[in-house]
């Protein structure tokens, strides 16, 4: 918990304990209520977190602070990721997770700008993100402000046209404030991603729309910091992370399961989850 | 180009006698008064900026995009991300202008007006031209005329159709300075001017000309023109109609509806677009529920529109101040 304005964290051991937290805290809230996407909540967890507490600037008790860095969680779906992102850094009480999709919270099934400050950008409708970082990162350019801009997608995601309109319109404007990331988690809700609407080679596509390609482990807490911080220093082109994750990490029972993108954990699974979490 | 003036054998006297007074001026289009509008603006307002779909020349974007080359945003034919960038744009507090034909603005990237502008409720401008059957030539597939219907469906969504140049102008410079989502409708064709001089358009607010004891014309963009022409014919046959200008489609200005209701035995909606979900849909709905009183929509019906001079497309789809005056007649 705290201000994360400054004094970033760059201790692996202390992001992987954060990343533990919020792995526990995704599993509980989506428990709690019943519902929800498990699979790709926890395949980003490891790159959302590096994002938001090794890199990003930004002030819980004023989330509209000019100078903070933006965040879109371009797969909506993977709200509960945020939501317990952003329970861990004080944007609200923890206990507020247990609120998820019931009536009056603020945190809905997908992420809504309008009922809880600190989200940017109201997703769930997929591949719309990366145009609206773009907008952002236009705006801040505009300003000569020194924000960047981060957008995490999913690989089924970026079957939608819209991000490659997006992935142009980056390259076109050299928008260099911008780190996006793909989920590159092979699972899509029909299946593997190959399977369903194949998108390889993937890292030639974007290299070919003018980007700055990273191909790494999504789960290397090392590799996660060194592309973020790569990607401060490429001038004139965006730069994009494709993280390699396994869908459900951090679960065994959950991990490459296409069954469990939409599935929320029972109790039980819960109590076993979590067992498994701490002892790893 | 065709001019609608030129189209409309009714056209004798385009002076309102019970509005206020109106200059003598050429008709023009109200995508024109836009691209001027927006130049002024942007001259005054740092923080306006505009984007396009790489039809910049017809929406007249253009003329901001070439004083303000760093505020113009040509997105190429991609309308979805147009929308998106713009509701970013809009987060870092610019006021965004996004236009491209209404057809593509509304059709093309709805999922994305609704979600990253309208839920989000981000502070994004849509100003679309071509919007209507007076596109004329190019045909249905860039006829929107179902653009308000979609439009008007979106929570916190306001629906502006501007009745001629001097209401756009107006219109677009309380657009700048509302807060919150938009939609303005424009044409493409010339048309002449309805709006008295010394009228400002105010969001929500209808003009009254005259409320009608026998029937009153409820009217939006370029039919506040025929809807005055057919009032005309009508008082030389003894019927007192009136006509309304709500050029706000929403928010609805009930309290003037209600007023019109109240005195009106007949009420004709009369829009150049679908008679479903637009100005005349809007109108029912309000009365029925408020005060029920029998509503005639003058409108393309349920059908898309075709290849020809906006002057023969008007009259082939019933669009004229004779069909006005015909459904009146056997209204009343
Ligand atoms: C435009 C749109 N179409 C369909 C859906 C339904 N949907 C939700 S998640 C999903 C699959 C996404 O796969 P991927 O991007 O790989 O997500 P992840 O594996 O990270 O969960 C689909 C089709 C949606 N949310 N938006
Ligand atoms: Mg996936």
């Amino acid at each position: 918990m705290g201000v994360m304005t400054e004094g970033k964290i760059t201790d692996i051991n202390e992001l992987k304990r954060i990343a533990k937290n919020v792995r526990i805290n995704i599993l509980h809230m989506l428990t709690l209520a019943g519902s929800g996407h498990t699979g790709g909540s926890l395949s980003a967890a490891d790159v959302a977190v590096a994002i938001y507490f090794s890199r990003m600037k930004f002030n819980p008790g004023d989330p509209s602070w000019e100078e903070r860095d933006r965040f879109v969680l371009s797969k909506g779906h993977a709200a509960p990721l945020i939501y317990a992102i952003m329970a861990e850094a004080g944007y609200f009480r923890e206990d507020t997770i247990e609120t998820l999709r019931k009536t009056g919270s603020p945190l809905q099934g997908h992420p809504c700008s309008a009922l809880l400050p600190g989200i940017e950008i109201s997703t769930g409708s997929l591949g719309q993100g990366l145009s609206v970082a773009n907008g952002m990162a236009l705006g801040l350019r505009l300003d000569g402000n020194p924000a960047r801009v981060y957008c995490i997608m999913g690989d089924g995601e970026v079957q939608e046209g819209q991000v490659w309109e997006a992935a142009m319109t980056a390259a076109h404007y050299k928008i260099d404030n911008i780190c996006a990331v793909v989920d590159n988690n092979g699972l899509q809700i029909d299946g593997p991603v190959e399977k369903v609407m194949g998108i390889e080679p993937l890292h030639d596509k974007w290299a070919a729309f003018g980007w700055h390609v990273m191909d790494i482990d999504g789960h290397n807490m090392q590799e996660i910091l060194d592309a973020l911080g790569e990607a401060e220093t490429v001038k004139g082109r965006p730069s994009i992370i494709i993280a390699n994750t396994t869908k459900g990490k951090g679960v065994s029972f959950f991990e490459n399961k296409v069954e469990y993108h939409g599935v929320a954990p029972t109790r039980e699974e819960f109590d076993r989850a979590v067992k498994e979490i701490h002892n790893d | 180009m065709t001019e609608l003036q030129n189209t409309r054998q009714e056209a004798q006297n385009p002076v309102q006698a019970h509005s206020g007074h109106i200059t003598e001026k050429k008709p023009k289009a109200t995508r024109d008064a836009y691209g001027e509008t927006l130049l002024e603006l942007g001259k005054r307002r740092p923080d306006i900026v505009a984007l396009d779909a790489d039809l910049s020349g017809s929406t007249k974007t253009a003329k901001f995009a070439r004083e303000f080359p760093d505020r113009f945003f040509n997105m190429g034919v991609a309308e979805q991300d147009m929308i998106g960038t713009a509701a970013g744009l809009a987060l870092t507090g610019k006021v965004p202008f996004a236009s491209t034909f209404a057809v593509f603005e509304t059709g093309r990237a709805w999922d994305q007006i609704r979600l990253a502008v309208c839920y989000s409720n981000t502070n994004v401008k849509l100003v679309a031209t071509h919007g209507g059957i007076t596109v004329g030539e190019d045909g249905a597939s860039h006829q929107a005329l179902e653009d308000i219907a979609l439009m008007r469906a979106l929570p916190n969504m306001m629906v502006i159709v501007p009745a001629d140049a001097s209401e756009t102008a107006s219109a677009i410079s309380a657009v700048a300075d509302h807060k919150g989502p938009v939609y303005v409708r424009l044409g493409r064709a010339k048309v002449p001017y309805v709006m008295p001089d010394d009228y400002t358009f105010t969001p929500g607010k209808a003009f009254v000309f005259h409320i009608g004891k026998d029937v009153t014309i409820i009217a939006a963009g370029i039919m506040v023109d025929i809807a005055q022409k057919a009032a005309e014919i009508l008082a030389g046959e003894g019927i007192d109609a009136g006509v309304v200008n709500m050029s706000t489609i929403k928010p609805l200005d009930e309290e003037t509806l209600l007023r019109v209701a109240e005195t009106s035995g007949l009420i004709v909606t009369a829009e150049e677009h679908s008679v479903i979900g637009g100005l005349g849909g809007s109108v029912c709905e309000f009365l029925s529920e408020n005060h029920p009183v029998t509503v005639r929509r003058i409108g393309v019906r349920d059908t898309f529109g075709c290849s020809g001079s906006p002057g023969d497309l008007l009259k082939r789809y019933g669009l004229t101040a004779g069909d006005i005056v015909e459904t009146v007649k056997n209204s009343i």
